[in-house]
């Protein structure tokens, strides 16, 4: 049969037969990616406005909307006690949003089962400018209108970027699902 | 698409239960973070030490990204440079001439500023910087606006300390970790810096807008004296900078002051420097006057003690 057509004995995710997932990549890929997203953006110098949207918000957003059910409802708190102590809020900030966003989402989806791409763009893309206004008022620096000004580009930036970041995260779910393993 | 009906709990008690948790979880955890978050508003520091183990982790990064902004900025530089040469050749050579001038009026300033010390008795405190460091990353996606710097507690950094690079005032220290520290840079909501006009005494503070601008607020209201162009320095008063170190230029003129930019903008830096609290060298010279070179050397101690603390006071 391979032969004939080498894809015959297999999906997107690999060959049928004799294989498995690996369950490390099972269990960590969205975590980790997750936390390397959060973590990535410290690498730019930003002295003038905040330059990138937070991508770890985005990426939790995405893995939640891409597969629902994957992460518990309270991985808002320990992923979000991460991306606090890279990204300058003050900490407890993004614990209590991406908690309250995690929740949002299972109420609206609760409300709302059946979703398609462009609900979950909507959706993604409303809390994402929530959790942008929100966290400039939490931030410790008092809220003025120039920093709205030069903040919003980052709420625009959020809003476009979720169906690409949504992508990225289905790539990353073949690599987690991947069948690599080989049972012998 | 509908959510996996194994998300639904249906009839088994389990399952029931297991998402119930699940809420009850999510909702603990938004109190907690609400709990942390008021916390750490009330006293910014109580996280520093955390904060500081993470930076310490990702600085070996940035440190490799640091490098490379350095090399592309060079690269761009020198692109731009082939294409206006020869005007700015001309240009060069006109700025070099003026440049001459001012270089020779400065050393008659500090020729004549070196006899004035002398007379008042004070030493000329060359402060020495306590670590030299890369700017390896910042907060880019917070309204915050930090720097982390790749040197830390090892380096004798200390939080309070100046950073400077070759142009101005980058910022100043506010947690260290062990090989990394964070820099509240001058442009945050949060930084205020007390200035003076570089050619006479007006004062005035210099707060950070968020948008990479200052607003320079005088002391004295009434009329306005500043003036587009003027440069702002540091003026010393606080005691954690030197005086007269360059911070900012007036960009635009509001009723209480103005609107400027910064002279050393930290994305463009290479090397910042770190400079011990300005104070501190001040309370050590006042605690060891004898070492001060004094115009008159038979002058007892305690009187050269007294010409220091008032040469300080001043």
């Amino acid at each position: 049969m391979e032969r004939l057509d080498p894809r015959a004995r297999s999906d997107i995710y690999g060959l049928r037969i004799n294989r498995a997932p690996v369950p490390w990549r099972v269990r960590s890929v969205p975590y980790a990616s997750i936390m390397l997203a959060s973590a990535l953006p410290v690498l730019l110098i930003a002295d003038t406005m905040p330059l990138a949207p937070s991508f770890g918000f985005l990426m939790l957003l995405a893995w939640r909307m891409v597969r629902p059910g994957l992460l518990p409802l309270w991985a808002g708190a320990p992923l979000g006690a991460f991306d606090d102590l890279f990204s300058g809020q003050p900490f407890g900030s993004a614990i209590l949003l991406w908690s309250l966003a995690m929740i949002a989402i299972e109420a609206i989806e609760a409300r709302f089962p059946w979703r398609g791409f462009w609900q979950d763009w909507f959706t993604a893309g409303l809390i994402a400018v929530v959790y942008w206004l929100a966290s400039l008022v939490v931030s410790g620096a008092s809220l003025t209108p120039e920093m709205l000004a030069v903040a919003a580009p980052q709420a625009l930036a959020s809003v476009l970027l979720y169906p690409i970041i949504a992508r990225l995260v289905a790539g990353l779910d073949r690599y987690r699902l991947s069948r690599a393993r080989k049972i012998d | 698409m509908a959510p996996p009906s194994s998300r639904r709990a249906g009839f088994s008690k389990k399952a029931q239960f297991s998402l119930f948790t699940g809420y009850l979880l999510a909702g603990a955890a938004a109190l907690l973070g609400a709990g942390l978050l008021a916390l750490s508003l009330w006293q910014p520091a109580a996280f520093a030490p955390l904060r500081g183990l993470a930076s310490d982790v990702v600085t070996p990064a940035g440190t490799g990204t640091a490098m490379v902004r350095q090399g592309s900025q060079g690269i761009f530089a020198g692109l731009i440079g082939y294409f206006n040469a020869g005007s700015q050749n001309a240009e060069l050579r006109r700025e070099n001439e003026i440049a001459r001038i001012r270089l020779a009026e400065a050393e008659a300033v500090k020729a004549e500023n070196l006899r004035l010390k002398g007379l008042l008795a004070l030493r000329e405190a060359e402060s020495k910087p306590v670590a030299t460091a890369r700017l390896v990353g910042s907060t880019a996606t917070s309204g915050r606006r930090h720097a982390y710097l790749g040197a830390g507690s090892m380096n004798g950094v200390k939080p309070g300390m100046p950073v400077l690079s070759e142009r101005g005032v980058i910022g100043r220290v506010l947690e260290t970790g062990r090989f990394s520290s964070r820099v509240l840079l001058l442009t945050d909501g949060e930084s205020v810096l007390p200035v003076r006009r570089a050619k006479d005494n007006v004062i005035a503070f210099a707060e950070g807008r968020g948008d990479g601008l200052l607003r320079i607020r005088l002391v004295n209201l009434g009329v306005n004296p500043l003036k587009v162009g003027d440069m702002m320095v540091t003026s010393g008063a606080g005691g954690y900078y030197r005086p007269g170190i360059a911070v900012a230029i007036i960009a635009k003129i509001t009723p209480d002051g103005g609107i400027a930019r910064l002279v050393a903008e930290p994305a463009a830096t290479n090397f910042v420097s770190v400079l011990p609290v300005h104070v501190a060298e001040a309370v050590t010279e006042l605690e060891a006057p004898a070492a001060a070179p004094s115009p008159k050397p038979s002058a007892s101690p305690s009187s050269e003690a007294s010409s220091g603390g008032a040469a300080a006071e001043e």
